[in-house]
């Protein structure tokens, strides 16, 4: 099987995988990196969003061989200590029920804010609309984005 | 007691960190004491393992609460460690939770459904809490040679009043279980309450924020197997043969096993045994009825005209009424099979060893599983342990243990520690729904527009009594009827989220503004002078209070300004279930052409609100998931295999679709009653009594989205 060079969350990796291997369960299974999310492996609900160069990707649908020498950021690496302003806010707001989807909906809005630091409702709205929350949470996940960007 | 389950109980004390001692009070729910926690030393190897459910208080100040119900989403956490650390005037920055596994001999109840567990706990968790303050009080007291009527408990100390010299609990812990308890102790009055009420963040937000694996299908142990197992795709068919050859052949793949209709794929990662799945070639032949959508459409017509019903109710002379009527309305409304869809697929993990088994995964019934998985094993229940990881939603789903019994009767034939998960399109097409019912309601009125006959026929398939006989308008009509008709399909259901009340209360809900529009009523006081009939002359039996109704109607009519607004079409709904009252008026605008849900008003009644914030969440959540499948659920059948089977062609409701919601609670001091689900049921008849009035077009079907009204131009 093809080896694969990974930097993820900053840090060198190396994975011996077939080709098709979704970045997802790379990081899952062979790094027992899981949080990352699977919810519904085609690429419709967001829970596996990690990061390329900084733009938010399903990491279902990304199969290991196109990642290349991009840089992959995971949930676990989106901030040292659990203070990336999204992650405060997300817990001033208490936005989680179950909690599943958050990760994914997280990293969608970083790389989104990322882009778009100054975001008004709508764009919020459009962003993260990609991303299923099945409890609902929708309300709050907004407000924690727009929360999050004044923090930033 | 077997080694393993023995191991597991040391492994869980030494969890909790009791090195250098400190307070443990144990209260068993299903003694002859139950209400009544009773004192256990710690150090007593004989006394600890008989512990039910607990809080220990370690001599560092560590409050250690164990929350026995699965955790999903509802912060059961959350709200059980206030309820204790309340009464035991904890300091809550000292406080941790831990999730309890399946201990029957601690807990009651250890399951979480039916907007239950709250109010089944409430009183436990208060004397718990409360015994310990007592304790601790005693044990400072006697430290400083006072009365204990001098001293009182606050924030983590005991502090005598007259001299203000104060002990941290830590320090009071080991000294304090030294005491016995009396028979009473006394509990906070709620004007005292400082946890309770308020909005306390989710405990474990920390743990979800950062990405912790704490779900069921983050569980790894060294040595497991990875299987998925493929089901029959269509429900009454039978596996007539199996080629896996080439699956077999496939790298990373261990094992094919068949066993009941099942084949199930066990490798070593989870892409390639999905990838290898596809290559298995199963033949399947019939075994039963092979159902679909439209077949259930003719049935429920057959079964609406039959004779076959199962009378629920019946007041009066219904015959009668309907005969004097003036004016007789009718109307038929339906609903499709849903999933229940939580995002977290459905996966346990199970090791059948020599000793045992050992379960691991996300449950809403970790008792009934273990039952399961010991009736089908031949091994009693005391050799099987059951840990529970935070569920990833529920929705009713994982009241259903197949799932748990399919992974441990793999586990003991490839005798392999092994994770079984599922795909989404496992899930969706695996046999767990809310079943497709239709209603047929009629209602007689006289010369002056008051109901005299009432008359609701629910038929279903799989869906048991599809109705609720003695929730309103039972009580307050004089001749009614309530019958039932079920068909018994190999397409199976399950409790979805709000059983029954779901879809049975849009469609009662709408069809009494239908009545209400025929008698010339405003519809909010159409169901008033229902009630006040049903004060006056109660016909039968009821359920509901009829005070604690009036008060979120009207409540909910002054928050959304009822009838008095111009520019947004209002519709309104009240109903009741699992104990709690929630009306809801909804605010449709025409955009386009097409309505458009703008706001929504809720007015809950859940009697004392245990955490404002994590209240909010269910009522908002509950409203969203509501309107959510009421606008786009919909699962169909086709030559018995459901037609939707991922989120590509199975629509859940997003961020852009959802309505401003303003959700306030009565505060009447009651105890507490159910919230995770009743604030589901009234979304979908006032969202659709709002689009009635601004479109003049009725919705009798779910979802509502495939009415002419939302398609495009």
């Amino acid at each position: 099987m093809p080896q694969y060079k990974l930097n993820i969350n900053g840090k060198s990796r190396q994975v011996d995988v077939a080709e098709d291997t979704p970045l997802l369960w790379v990081l899952r299974d062979h790094l027992q990196m899981c949080g990352t999310k699977f919810g519904c492996g085609i690429g419709q609900c967001g829970a596996c969003t990690v990061h390329l160069n900084g733009s938010a990707v399903r990491s279902c649908s990304m199969p290991i061989s196109s990642v290349k020498n991009r840089s992959i950021t995971t949930i676990e690496g989106l901030s040292e200590n659990g203070d990336h302003p999204l992650q405060v806010a997300w817990d001033e707001v208490d936005v989680a029920q179950c909690g599943y989807c958050q990760a994914g909906q997280m990293m969608t809005a970083a790389a989104f804010l990322k882009r778009t630091p100054k975001p008004t409702q709508e764009q919020v709205e459009n962003a993260m609309n990609a991303n299923i929350c099945r409890c609902g949470a929708y309300h709050r996940i907004r407000e924690a984005v727009l929360e999050a960007s004044k923090k930033m | 007691m077997s080694k393993t389950t023995e191991n597991t109980r040391r492994k869980f004390l030494r969890n909790i960190s009791l090195a250098g001692g400190g307070l443990m009070l144990g209260f068993k729910w299903d003694s002859a004491h139950a209400e009544m926690p009773a004192i256990f030393n710690a150090a007593d190897p004989v006394i600890v393992p008989t512990f039910n459910s607990y809080l220990t208080i370690a001599t560092d100040g560590t409050v250690n609460i164990f929350s026995p119900n699965p955790e999903l989403g509802q912060n059961i956490m959350t709200s059980f460690a206030q309820i204790v650390a309340e009464e035991l005037d904890a300091d809550w920055t000292k406080v941790r939770v831990t999730q309890a596994p399946l201990d029957t001999k601690s807990f009651d109840r250890q399951l979480t459904g039916g907007s239950g567990a709250i109010p089944h706990s409430w009183m436990r968790l208060r004397k718990a809490g409360a015994s310990a303050r007592w304790l601790l009080l005693q044990a400072g007291a006697k430290q400083w040679n006072v009365s204990a009527d001098e001293c009182t408990a606050d924030n983590g100390f005991i502090i005598h009043k007259p001299s203000g010299k104060k002990l941290g609990y830590g320090e009071l812990a080991t000294a304090a279980s030294g005491f016995e308890l009396p028979q009473e102790v006394p509990l906070k009055d709620r004007n005292d309450f400082k946890l309770i009420g308020k909005p306390i963040k989710n405990v474990k937000s920390k743990d979800i924020i950062t990405g912790k694996p704490i779900y069921g299908l983050d569980f790894h142990r060294e040595g497991m197997v990875i299987a998925m197992v493929q089901r029959p795709p269509a429900f009454g068919t039978k596996i007539k043969s199996i080629n896996d050859a080439a699956v077999k052949a496939s790298p990373g793949i261990l094992d094919v096993v068949k066993f009941q209709e099942n084949v199930a794929i066990v490798g070593k990662t989870t892409w390639e045994i999905m990838k290898a799945k596809k290559l298995l070639e199963v033949e399947y032949e019939k075994a039963g009825n092979i159902e679909s959508t439209a077949d259930h459409d003719a049935l429920f017509t057959s079964l609406m005209d039959g004779e076959k019903v199962t009378v629920q109710r019946k007041d009066g002379d219904v015959e009668m009424a309907f005969k004097n009527a003036a004016k007789i309305i009718k109307s038929e409304y339906q609903s499709p099979f849903l999933p229940h869809n939580p995002l977290e697929p459905m996966n346990f993990f199970a090791h059948v060893h020599s000793d045992g088994v050992e379960l691991v995964g996300p449950t809403q019934t970790p008792q009934a599983a273990r039952q399961a998985v010991a009736k089908l094993l031949n091994i009693p229940q005391e050799k099987i342990t059951v840990d529970i990881t935070r569920l990833g939603g529920g929705f009713g789903r994982r009241l259903k243990f197949d799932y748990v019994v399919e992974a441990a009767e793999l586990s003991s034939i490839i005798k392999k520690p092994v994770k079984v998960i599922w795909s989404r399109e496992d899930d969706m097409m695996g046999g767990s729904y809310r079943p497709s019912v239709r209603y047929r309601f009629e209602a007689a009125l006289d010369a002056s527009g008051n109901m005299i006959g009432y008359k609701l026929r629910g038929v279903g398939v799989n869906a048991g009594n599809s109705t609720r006989p003695d929730t309103f308008p039972s009580g307050a009509v004089d001749n009614l009827l309530i019958e039932t008709a079920d068909h018994i399909s190999p397409i199976t259901t399950g409790a979805w989220r709000a059983p029954t009340t779901n879809f049975l209360a849009y469609a009662e809900q709408s069809f009494l503004d239908e009545v209400a529009e025929a008698s010339g009523k405003d519809p909010l006081q159409f169901r008033l002078q229902l009630l006040d009939k049903a004060r006056k002359g109660l016909v039968g039996k009821k359920n509901y209070d009829i005070e604690r109704t009036e008060t979120v109607i009207r409540m909910v009519a002054e928050k959304a300004g009822w009838g008095k607004k111009k520019g947004v079409h209002q519709g309104f709904s009240v109903y009741f279930s699992h104990n709690s009252y929630v009306a809801q008026v909804a605010e449709v605008i025409l955009k386009d052409g097409k309505p458009q849900v703008k706001k929504i008003y809720a007015v809950s009644d859940c009697g004392q609100v245990i955490n404002s914030s994590g209240a909010l969440q269910q009522v908002m959540g509950g409203i969203v998931d509501g309107l959510g499948h009421a606008m786009y659920g919909k699962l169909s059948f086709v030559g018995g295999k459901a037609e939707q089977n991922n989120f590509n062609t199975y629509r859940l409701i997003r961020m852009k679709e959802i309505p401003e919601i303003d959700a306030s609670f009565v505060d009447n001091g009651k105890d507490p009653t159910g919230l995770g689900e009743p604030a589901l049921p009234p979304t979908g008849g006032a969202v659709a009594n709002a689009i009635y009035k601004a479109t003049g077009k009725r919705l009798m079907k779910q979802p509502f989205i495939e009415e002419p009204l939302f398609a495009d131009a």
